[in-house]
């Protein structure tokens, strides 16, 4: 009480002093004479020589930001397509900070230079069409050589993935990630998002998870059938609340079990011989990669930077991004000098509380031990993926088939003349 | 209000005859169909919400700064469930983030920089007594309040605020499983939009309407002050726009309450598969940046145009180039519409599309360009009078070359690959659009503070304030964007999960520093502001001796602006300095010579 009555009263007093200082205040400015709609030669004088102290500070601090992080930015390209991307980067840094640099000095020179004083008039200029064109065709022409250069590099970057590229599946939901490899078929099997279970995160399709799935879904309908008739108490009446909820949520259960056994009735392509992978995917190094990707729940985004590549991840709609790692995780901590390095796959688009803990370890290595690291796997039927190693045979492209390939097409040129 | 739109071209003593109704407390200060009150109404809440955002923003930078570190004060706002111990919720960091965002971009900058300007100047410059319809202005305002307010109480409820980002996109923002902020949270961000996007249409027209309609005699096109032009092109892209986004949030609306599957597809969450499938959540992402890029246009035209007028009368001299200002509002306007592309290329979207929107994305750099050495050129050879307004817009120009020329990093698809949605993006946005906008906005409160309030702000301490502002501004912003050349991830809770981020701790807590002397320093703004209202020097009628026609009116409001009869136009805008004449300026009102020319207005 006492202690609240005192802030009270200091608080008071504060606002008192506050009122008087401003009083004060307010009277030295009418005795000086000072005017608020007015500026005197000292106050532009002041003011712009401020100006041209922030520029040079503003380029100081441009310099201290470039030095401090230095050493703290994306180490060179992990990736072949980043190289280029890197040295186009860097070309329209140059431009940019060239463009940067000369309109600053003008802006803050011309400030600083032309600051007002009394009695002098400005010099009269509306216009002048030279002038203005000659600063709209340099932008422009500046402007036509960074489109074709980026678009160049779109399209490299864009085209469709190699023939022999490994094809990976990355597939996000809230809040992880899971890779996934074609098994022995070379191919990835189908997936369904009606089929995602606690043993099934990806929701691929295989027999067994298809029937998996309808015995998981039979048990609910009997749980929800059973609470209609509870043990030792009347019978919920259908059409009371309850019991509306309780058909309702039956009903869904029945119709998710509907999908299922029509999904038992398409033809599809067996995941059983694909291989799950979480945490830390690997990835042969001077090999395409094709990754598609898909999502479970929301919009995530595939990001590598050190790969200088990205892919939202869209539920409904598959994308894809391929590249050509170039140097190995181990290169790559010799070169940073960073023995935990890692390459890391992030998420890179707003889905929820973890989103920014939401990550992969990506190993890029030398072929054989890639191979290795794969054989090591398991599939979904449970199987060792030991004979993969050499399952992506038909993939790689060894020199035999390279030749078929090539009298393929000179076959077929021929036939087309 | 037919009648007072007509009483607009009568003369002056029907026009007195019309005022005679008494005004009372309520019709005069809240449901006031007076533009001039209206811009300040505007003003007033827009200011009250960019606390709100800045006060949010500043409670995410403590804990971007001092990951996981315990404060007091997060405690004492958010309580015990969204800072437990004074340590941020990671759902709450998104919710302040989106709120933030959708406060500043929408309530200050389209809002309060729009509602405020449009509504004061569109009837002083070009010499009407009022807006063509006083009765919608009121309605535009008293709907953007109430969304405000409902924007305001979103804070409050259990499940906390919206918090997919102010882009809102679905599924995150459709499903009540994927985030706590998209359940009651999301519905009222949504209604609250519904509500603004009615303000900001209803607003738009009146604008158009008036500009094209009640143009006072002599006052040409092409006579126009920039400011007019700005704002008019501005409320075109405004009406243009916004049905397109509240198309989207419908949609949105639709999928979240009556079942309908317009941006749901294939999805699985909470354990259940969803029985909504077979529409495209890039569907929407087409639908808001279709919106989304006119909307950073919407926010930095009015800005550009309050530069020109600033600059100019500043520099006592013409605005250089006065055509080609026009002729570059005009370009921008029209491209902004076939660019949103560009905040997509990372969606899986067609290749060719992409390069497209690659294309038309760096076509706006040119009359942006054509803008900036435009601004430069107008101070060469000046007379440069460096009031606090004047020092805003030399700000607002290096601040709108910074930004906009790391537009042309992002715009290049193939660059924005790796960039997109880092620290880079952030950068960006935020130095060409908030900090032009914002500095911009400033500069109008200081420059035409004395015609809203009869009286001046203080100068010393409005440099002070810019000062503060400019510096702590790019000390935010500017280290962003080599963060996010390093890839740091925009949007994240904390960095410090990846080794490779972990390390810009340093740099984050400088940021976050900074942050916090550039809030401070608005405190100095707003005790200026209020201070000035009741205490400042007694403004005379014109004091900054400008040749546009709102300072040709009294000091004191008055309805229907000018006591006698309309002023006639004979010139244009922006003769400062004219070779010749006594004095360096000419307003509008005065009669060419005999011999004179005004350049061909
Ligand atoms: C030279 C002119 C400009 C170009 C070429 C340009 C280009 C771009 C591009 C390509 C993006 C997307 C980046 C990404 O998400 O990866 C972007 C983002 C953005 N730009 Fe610009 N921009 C320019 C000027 C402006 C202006 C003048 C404003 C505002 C007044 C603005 C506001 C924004 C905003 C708000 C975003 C980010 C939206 C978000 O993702 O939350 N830009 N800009
Ligand atoms: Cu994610
Ligand atoms: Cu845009």
């Amino acid at each position: 009480m006492m202690l609240t009555l005192l802030i009270l009263f200091v608080g008071v007093l504060g606002v008192l002093a506050v009122v008087q200082l401003i009083r004060v205040f307010e009277l030295a400015r009418k005795i000086r004479g000072h005017r608020d709609d007015q500026v005197t030669n000292r106050e532009n004088r002041f003011q712009s020589r401020m100006m041209m102290v922030f520029l040079f500070g503003y380029f100081a601090f441009f310099a201290w930001c470039f030095w401090v992080t230095k050493d703290k930015l994306l180490p060179e390209s992990a990736s072949e397509h980043g190289v280029g991307l890197d040295w186009l980067l860097n070309f329209n840094f140059l431009i940019i900070t060239i463009a940067f640099v000369l309109t600053h000095i003008a802006l803050f020179y011309f400030a600083y230079r032309y600051s007002g004083h009394r009695g002098h008039k400005a010099v009269y200029m509306s216009h002048d069409n030279r002038l203005e064109l000659v600063w709209t065709i340099i932008p422009a022409a500046f402007m036509a050589v960074i489109i074709i250069y980026g678009l160049n590099a779109w399209n490299d970057i864009t085209a469709d993935a190699p023939e022999d590229a490994h094809q990976i599946e990355l597939y996000s939901f809230q809040f992880a990630w899971r890779a996934r490899y074609p098994g022995q078929d070379g191919i990835l099997g189908d997936a369904n998002y009606n089929l995602v279970s606690s043993t099934n995160d990806m929701g691929v399709m295989t027999p067994k998870f298809l029937d998996e799935k309808i015995v998981e879904l039979e048990g609910d309908i009997a749980l929800e059938t059973a609470k209609l008739k509870p043990e030792g108490y009347p019978e919920i009446d259908p059409s009371s609340t309850m019991g509306k909820q309780y058909t309702k949520e039956i009903n869904r259960l029945e119709r998710h079990k509907k999908r299922i056994q029509k999904l038992q009735q398409l033809e599809y392509q067996d995941a059983g011989d694909d291989i799950m992978i979480a945490d830390t995917f690997h990835i042969p190094v001077n090999k395409p990669v094709h990754f598609v990707f898909r999502s479970r729940d929301v919009i995530h985004s595939a990001y590598m930077p050190h790969f200088r590549a990205q892919m939202n991840t869209v539920p409904g709609t598959p994308t894809e991004f391929h590249f050509k790692p170039i140097v190995t995780t181990e290169e790559m901590r010799e070169k940073t000098g960073d023995e935990e390095f890692n390459y890391y796959l992030y998420c890179n688009k707003i889905c929820g509380s973890s989103h920014y803990n939401m990550k992969m370890i990506i190993i890029v290595e030398d072929e054989a031990s890639y191979a290795e690291w794969l054989a090591e796997q398991t599939t979904y039927n449970g199987e060792p993926a030991g004979e993969l190693a050499t399952g992506f045979h038909h993939l790689k492209s060894t020199p035999e088939n390279e030749e078929d390939k090539q009298e393929a097409t000179e076959d077929e040129v021929a036939q087309m003349n | 209000m037919a009648s007072h739109a007509a009483t607009a071209h009568a003369p002056a003593s029907a026009h007195a005859a019309d005022h005679h109704h008494e005004e009372n407390f309520f019709t005069k200060y809240l449901f006031s169909q007076d533009h001039k009150m209206i811009g300040k109404q505007f003003l007033i809440t827009g200011t009250f919400m960019a606390f709100v955002g800045m006060m949010l923003s500043i409670f995410f930078r403590l804990q971007l700064g001092w990951p996981g570190e315990k404060f007091a004060i997060l405690n004492f706002f958010l309580g015990d469930k969204w800072a437990p111990e004074g340590v941020l919720d990671p759902n709450m960091y998104l919710a302040l983030v989106t709120i933030h965002g959708t406060i500043m971009v929408f309530f200050l900058l389209t809002a309060g920089l729009s509602g405020t300007f449009a509504n004061l100047l569109i009837p002083l410059q070009i010499g009407a007594r009022d807006m063509a319809s006083g009765f919608m202005n009121m309605l535009s305002y008293w709907l953007f309040f109430l969304s405000s307010a409902i924007m305001i109480g979103s804070l409050f409820v259990e499940t906390g605020p919206a918090a997919a980002g102010w882009t809102i996109y679905p599924p995150l923002s459709a499903l009540e499983e994927a985030m706590p902020g998209s359940g009651i949270g999301m519905t009222l961000w949504l209604v609250s939009m519904t509500l603004f996007v009615a303000s900001s249409l209803i607003g738009g027209l009146n604008y158009i309407v008036t500009i094209i309609n009640l143009r006072t005699k002599g006052m040409t096109m092409t006579r126009l002050p920039l400011t007019v032009w700005a704002l008019f092109v501005t409320a075109i892209l405004g009406v243009l726009s916004f049905p397109v986004l509240f198309a989207g949030v419908l949609l949105l609306v639709f999928d979240r309450s009556f079942g309908t599957s317009f941006y749901l597809s294939d999805i699985n969450i909470g354990g259940m598969a969803l029985e909504q499938t077979g529409g495209s959540p890039l569907l929407y992402q087409h639908l808001f940046w279709f919106l989304g890029h006119p909307e950073v246009y919407i926010i930095l035209l009015p800005a550009l145009g309050i530069t020109s007028e600033v600059i100019a009368v500043n520099s006592r001299k013409p605005i250089f180039g006065y055509r080609a200002m026009v002729a570059s509002i005009l370009a921008i306007g029209f491209l902004s519409f076939i660019v949103w592309g560009h905040h997509m290329f990372v969606t899986g979207m067609n290749p060719f599309v992409g390069a497209v929107f690659t294309f038309t994305t760096l076509l706006i750099a040119i009359p942006s360009a054509v803008k900036a050495f435009n601004f430069i050129s107008t101070l060469f050879k000046g007379n440069i009078q460096f009031t606090p307004a004047m020092m805003f817009c030399v700000g607002m120009v290096s601040t709108f070359i910074s930004g906009g020329l790391t537009g042309i990093i992002l715009a290049d698809n193939a660059l924005d690959i790796n960039i997109h949605d880092t620290y880079f993006v952030v950068a960006h946005f935020h130095i060409v659009m908030g900090l032009s906008a914002v500095l911009a906005m400033f500069g109008g409160v200081y420059h035409w503070f004395p015609k809203m309030f009869g009286r001046m702000m203080n100068k010393k301490l409005g440099y002070i304030h810019f000062w503060l502002t400019f510096a702590s501004g790019y000390g935010v912003f500017f280290p962003m964007h080599f963060t996010g050349l390093a890839g740091m991830p925009r949007r994240y809770y904390q960095y410090t999960d990846f080794p490779m981020l972990a390390e810009f701790t340093d740099l984050a807590q400088l940021i976050s520093a900074f942050a916090i002397l550039g809030a401070i320093a608005q405190f100095l703004f707003a005790f200026n502001f209020f201070y000035s209202i009741f205490r400042g020097q007694k403004a005379e009628q014109n004091p900054w001796k400008s040749n546009t026609l709102e300072w040709t009116t009294p000091v004191e409001h008055i309805h229907g602006n000018w006591p006698g009869p309309l002023p006639t136009v004979h010139r244009w805008a922006y003769d400062y300095s004219k070779p010749g004449k006594d004095v360096d300026f000419v307003p509008q009102t005065v009669p060419l010579e005999e011999g004179e020319t005004d350049e061909g207005h």
